[in-house]
């Protein structure tokens, strides 16, 4: 098997994630396809670390996940205050953002 | 034959490098299927919990190909963080927020799943040109070397993340703080008003205009427990707010008014014939008993 394969997989997830964001209205699976697009990076990483022989690549991937966790903790406290006010985690809403 | 056994080592060491061994390439198909088909799952299940699980699957397997290819650490840090916090974390607002019509497939914009459809096939192929144009064919190093070095992959991990990215580092446990203090904020409410005490709940409990206890339900005393069948106070006159309010409205409330009269006879009756017997025990009671013990065989 060709390693390069690891680097197609990340690619076709990547892809996957990114017509989700682009497909679903509900919020939330629009997070979970980001989540998504982020460990597909991460496995390029991780697949970029053993293609170099060094261990900074799953450093990165490590910072990524860090990165990640506080991305959700503060998106999902956006999401849900949002649905407080609207009663709806449709990104299909106008002025969504607005007071 | 010397050229012949030089052109075999090439061969073996190959123009790759760190060939994978057949356990790899079978952890790679079956792990790389599953995830994609998860991926596949969570963009195209109409349920968000559905697209959960879906999504906790593909992290599940990505983890076993971190590990499959000498990321130890970061395997286990993937079903942990990522499968264990952040995905319950999303469960859990999931049941928070609940089900709204979000989570319809409708296509509002029209056309847009058609444009998002080409957008994916052209990102992937652009994706997937630029990877195979720019990797295939580069030899792998492998993490042998950079893993046995400080002694295990968490070792070295740990020499890089104190050393070299000693800022990036601190930098992250002030994200983190961050996020934590933004999390309580943005979910924090103000109360606009002071909490009520019990006198205070008790008072407007009992204020006027107000019922203290449960309304009487439908079909009391009524012989028809129907919805729609307004209970009978005690005077044989109908409780209006018995039948519910929708009914009200729509004028489905049944008329109760002959059944009442009908009622109030029937109870009248049914009291005298009680009322009676709370007067110690009559002559008929003795008889009723004396009989019932000579019938017993």
């Amino acid at each position: 098997m060709n390693p390069t394969n690891y680097l197609v997989l990340s690619a076709i997830l990547f892809s996957i994630g990114a017509a989700g964001v682009l497909v679903r209205r509900n919020a939330i699976v629009v997070f979970m396809c980001i989540e998504l697009m982020l460990n597909a990076s991460n496995l390029a990483f991780v697949t970029f670390a053993r293609m170099n022989g060094t261990l900074d690549g799953q450093v990165v991937a490590f910072f990524v996940m860090v990165v990640a966790a506080a991305e959700v903790v503060v998106g999902l406290a956006i999401i849900v205050t949002i649905f407080r006010t609207r009663n709806s985690a449709s990104v299909d809403e106008p002025n969504l953002l607005r007071l | 034959m010397n050229a012949l056994a030089n052109l075999g080592s090439v061969v073996a060491a190959g123009p790759i490098g760190v060939e994978p061994d057949t356990g790899e390439t079978v952890t790679f198909w079956v792990c790389a299927t599953l995830a994609v088909l998860g991926g596949l799952g969570m963009v195209l299940s109409r349920k968000a919990v559905h697209s959960a699980l879906f999504i906790a699957l593909t992290m599940i397997n990505l983890a076993v190909l971190y590990i499959a290819q000498d990321a130890l650490f970061l395997g286990m840090v993937q079903i942990i963080v990522y499968t264990g916090a952040v995905m319950m974390l999303f469960v859990f607002v999931l049941m928070v927020v609940g089900v709204d019509a979000s989570d319809s497939l409708v296509e509002t914009l029209k056309g847009q799943r058609l444009l998002a459809g080409i957008a994916f096939v052209g990102f992937l192929g652009l994706l997937l040109a630029g990877v195979v144009e720019a990797f295939d064919g580069v030899p792998f190093v492998g993490l042998e070397a950079a893993n046995t070095a400080q002694g295990t992959n968490v070792e070295g991990i740990g020499a890089l993340i104190f050393t070299r990215y000693l800022l990036a580092f601190e930098v992250t446990a002030a994200l983190l703080i961050t996020a934590a203090v933004g999390a309580m904020v943005l979910t924090h409410r103000e109360r606009v008003e002071p909490r009520k005490s019990q006198p205070e709940l008790s008072t407007e409990r009992f204020a006027p205009g107000r019922h203290p206890v449960n309304k009487p339900s439908p079909g009391v005393y009524a012989r028809n427990n129907a919805v729609s069948m307004p209970a009978l106070l005690p005077d044989g006159s109908t409780a209006e707010d018995s039948v519910p309010g929708p009914l009200r409205v729509r004028g489905d409330a049944r008329e109760a008014d002959l059944l009442a009269l009908a009622e109030a006879e029937h109870l009248s009756a049914h009291e005298a014939v009680t009322v009676d017997d709370p007067y110690g025990p009559g002559p008929g009671q003795t008889d009723r008993q004396a009989s019932g013990e000579e019938s017993r065989p």
